[in-house]
């Protein structure tokens, strides 16, 4: 069978065909405003590129910046209620507290503090007050919202009053989509709840795109299983992303980076995507992106998922380049996706990266004999600038002194020299694509994360139950069982808690069964 | 005396952080409700050591517990003001003025919040200069007040008073029994001190310290400078090293989150080795075996990109900080300091203290 992925970028949609390791079909259209155009269009292309028929195809993952951009730009956010469980705790701040105020207008103010928290051991804070949440519920019903989030304080811990009050919320009010923070986040109260909020307020345009996309597919008379890409570069169904939109947050690096990857064979490297404008820089650890220790801004707001530690910075193809006193610059201006058309080499008028890089016979592209006049002492040193700048990026990123081989990918990745930092680059074939062969050759997990009291009992006995529940998560999320390895296994003592409380975090991925 | 405005808040908190050492929590959670008070139209009087009446009423306040469950389990909001009303109540008089028990970390904002309630001011000045693990690592212990009588709050409206303990270690121990039966945090206030007492025994000006400390920080930020040598600069510190963390070892022992790093030289530190040694925060600095800093000065890790402190908790391979020392108060450099604050008492019997004020 074969397999697609997609990429629903900004700015173009990008889909490869492939069957088993090999890439089959690559090709990259604009992306549309309503998702199912340009999708059809990617896919018919890929399609006919590889001669295959809709019915060959096993298993289609698409990776999409969607939900990112609503946040970031305020658009299709639903007004949600934000219902905290934790009185008499937590009322000194409330929902929403640290958020942008057009984000907070966005989603409305509608706050409800209630009975049914727990401390860190699982035990209540103060019991729980079912008709207060059936009085809330009837309360949000009134108000016309049908998006809620429920947060319960240490719900991650134990979750059983979260699931309760999710429950009379539903019933109180029937057209609700209701989003709980302990399936989505870790301890650290106002960013879980954060998370759920947003997560809550994106479920109806989640539901809209993911019907697009489900439409698109089938139009294209594609009937198989379809998968989102997440966060963490695995995959999830479809009717699982329409219920979770927020773990697709940070699928766009986390792809390109599992691509690099896989493209390159390294699974433990250096990965360099460089684009149009921005370059993003992140370091593969056992074939997955290394993962941000602390929270993660998304458009203003405080969350602590689990997401690509990328680093970035403003280098570009189309990086605009000034001769300056101090010897040439480059960026953090760029004329972007505009590059074929104000590019030099382009016949436009500025003079860019790519330019550059060009004229110094590093990237063949456009038409060189345009570069003909360019000053050589500015070419020369605008690339020692490019040269310079990739391998600060490079360096920050490394955590060893171990020379780890480095992998460019992305359209802009034709200004890399061929060494940075004393290591050979490389850029794999279908570079330009490596997003959607990211999502084309996601993997499924199973993950768990929790504080454990080790008293009475040791580490690794904690770090074993730990893994037998994540492998049996990935087992029932559709892994084939053989193929599940541990990727990420660990555990952090929590100081000043008695009973030697430590949070313990494994996860195992493993091949899709298609 | 000044009034705290939302910009120093905020200026305290990148600050406090820097003067935690590496522990005392992030004040985060703390400023957002600082701020909240504030804007509720709070006016909270900073007031100077020199400005304070010999017979002043002074309570130092601060939160107890683990800085797991406080990002978790928020306070209800008046912890503090209930344990000052009880301790108030069981001393017969009222406090006139708080002071911060550990200016770093979260608790540099405990009694900023409970002085807006009770509208009186805070004291420029705490009893660490920086953070410490334990309640009796105070200037205000060493010197010779007694913690108790004390108050301990929860959220539920809990309030339990300590009468009389037989040390401050006693005080230090009951009082995290407590804190454990809460739920893993409270605030606790303080026995009173005279204005006098606190003149004498407190480590001054350590408020405006770390405000400074933040808008330096948030000053380089703006202008994309380098925070690093301006805060040595002010403060009369030293710049140790740029480095990368390239190993990283911790346990948990006694409730504390207790380990080492090894650090590799970047930049023009390249070719250097050095280690650290922490227990919630950080103890000794050594350059290959040569301990150059050590407790009770300051061994500060800040983000080599922008000048933030870097707590124990959140430390992992791979990442690249600026390593400075600043000099501890004198308050903590006298022999009866070094006994319950110097190396040997966190268990580094065999390293001598060696004041960086003196080198």
């Amino acid at each position: 069978m074969y397999r697609i992925g997609v990429d629903v970028g900004g700015t173009n949609t990008d889909a490869v065909v492939m069957r088993e390791r090999s890439v089959l079909a690559a090709v990259k259209v604009p992306t549309t405003a309503e998702v199912t155009t340009g999708l059809m269009e990617a896919l018919q292309a890929v399609l006919a590129q590889a001669a295959i028929a809709p019915a060959q195809v096993g298993l289609v993952v698409i990776g999409t910046t969607h939900f990112t951009n609503a946040v970031i730009e305020r658009r299709h956010l639903a007004p949600t209620a934000a219902v905290r469980l934790c009185l008499p705790a937590a009322q000194c701040l409330h929902p929403m507290v640290d958020w942008p105020a057009d984000l907070r207008a966005a989603i409305g103010e509608h706050i409800f503090l209630a009975d049914g928290g727990v401390e860190f051991d699982g035990s209540p804070i103060s019991g729980f007050d079912a008709a207060r949440i059936t009085r809330i519920g009837q309360e949000i019903r009134a108000r016309g919202i049908t998006s809620i989030a429920v947060c319960g304080v240490f719900a991650p811990i134990n979750d059983r009053y979260e699931q309760q009050a999710a429950r009379l919320l539903a019933e109180a009010c029937p057209d609700a989509a209701i989003t709980r923070s302990a399936a989505i986040g870790q301890v650290g109260l106002l960013e879980r709840e954060s998370a759920a909020i947003l997560n809550s307020a994106l479920l109806p345009l989640a539901r809209r795109t993911v019907a697009a996309l489900r439409e698109g597919l089938a139009r294209c008379g594609l009937a198989c299983p379809f998968f989102l890409s997440q966060n963490d570069g695995t995959l999830m169904a479809a009717a699982h992303a329409e219920r979770f939109p927020v773990l697709t947050f940070a699928s766009g690096p986390t792809n390109s980076m599992r691509g690099a990857a896989f493209l390159s064979g390294h699974k433990d490297a250096l990965v360099l995507d460089i684009g149009g404008t921005t370059t993003d820089v992140g370091l593969l650890q056992h074939g997955f992106p290394r993962q941000a220790g602390t929270t993660v801004d998304i458009g203003g707001v405080r969350t602590n998922f689990r997401m690509p530690d990328v680093f970035s910075i403003g280098l570009g193809g189309g990086s605009r380049v000034h001769g300056g006193d101090a010897g040439a610059e480059v960026g953090p201006q760029s004329v972007g996706y505009a590059i074929t058309r104000d590019a030099l080499a382009f016949g436009g008028a500025v003079l860019t990266a790519t330019d550059v890089a060009v004229a110094a016979g590093r990237a063949r592209v456009g038409e060189p004999a345009r570069l003909d006049g360019l000053d050589a002492a500015l070419v020369a040193g605008a690339l020692a600038r490019i040269d310079r700048m990739l391998e600060q990026a490079v360096d920050r990123c490394r955590i060893s002194a171990e020379p780890l081989p480095v992998i460019g990918v992305g359209g802009g990745s034709i200004l890399m020299p061929e060494r940075l930092g004393g290591v050979a680059v490389t850029r794999p074939e279908h570079y330009a694509v490596a997003n959607a062969i990211g999502a084309a050759i996601a993997q499924t997990s199973g993950e768990v994360d929790r504080i454990c009291m080790l008293e009475g009992s040791s580490r690794e006995a904690a770090l074993a139950a730990a893994e037998r529940e994540a492998r049996d998560k990935a087992v029932a999320a559709g892994a084939v069982a053989t193929t599940l390895v541990v990727v990420e296994r660990e555990d952090v003592p929590l100081a000043y808690l008695k009973g030697n409380a430590t949070r313990v975090r494994v996860k195992v991925v493993g091949d899709m069964r298609i | 005396m000044r009034y705290l405005t939302e910009s120093d808040i905020e200026a305290l908190a990148v600050g406090a952080a820097i003067l935690g050492t590496g522990g005392g929590g992030n004040p985060y959670i703390g400023k957002l409700h600082c701020l909240q008070e504030l804007r509720r139209g709070a006016r909270v009087p900073l007031i100077g050591v020199d400005e304070l009446a010999d017979d002043a009423v002074v309570v130092s306040v601060g939160g107890i517990g683990a800085p797991a469950v406080s990002v978790e389990k928020l306070e209800e909001g008046h912890e503090g003001m209930r344990a000052v009303r009880a301790l108030e109540e069981f001393c017969g008089r009222n406090a006139t003025a708080l002071v911060a028990a550990e200016i770093g970390g979260g608790n540099s904002m405990a009694p900023i919040i409970t002085a807006a309630q009770l509208g009186i001011g805070v004291v420029d000045a705490d009893g660490m200069g920086r953070a410490f693990p334990e309640m009796q690592m105070t200037s205000f212990s060493i010197y010779g007040h007694r913690s108790t009588p004390a108050a301990l709050a929860d959220e539920r409206g809990n309030v339990v008073l300590f009468r009389e303990v037989q040390t401050e270690q006693w005080f230090e121990r009951l009082a995290r029994a407590s804190v454990v039966a809460m739920g893993g945090t409270a605030v606790g206030a303080e026995a009173p001190m005279s204005g006098a007492y606190v003149k004498r025994a407190g480590v001054p000006g350590t408020v405006s310290q770390a405000i400074a400390l933040g808008n330096i920080v948030l000053d380089a930020n703006r202008k994309h400078a380098d925070p690093v040598a301006r805060i040595c600069a002010h403060e009369g510190g030293v710049h140790l090293m740029d480095a990368k963390i390239v190993d990283l070892r911790r346990h948990l022992e006694g409730g504390f989150s207790v380990g080492s790093m090894q650090l590799e030289g970047i930049g023009r530190h390249a070719g250097t080795a050095a280690d650290i040694a922490f227990q919630n925060e950080f103890l000794m600095f050594r350059r290959g075996t040569v301990v150059e800093v050590c407790v009770p000065d300051l061994v500060i890790l800040l983000d080599a990109d922008n000048g933030h402190a870097i707590t124990t908790d959140v430390l992992r391979y791979g990442q690249r900080v600026a390593i400075i020392a600043l000099p501890c108060h004198a308050l903590l450099r006298t022999p009866e300091a070094l006994a319950v604050v110097g190396p040997a008492a966190f268990g580094l019997a065999d390293v001598a203290y060696r004041p960086l004020a003196q080198r």
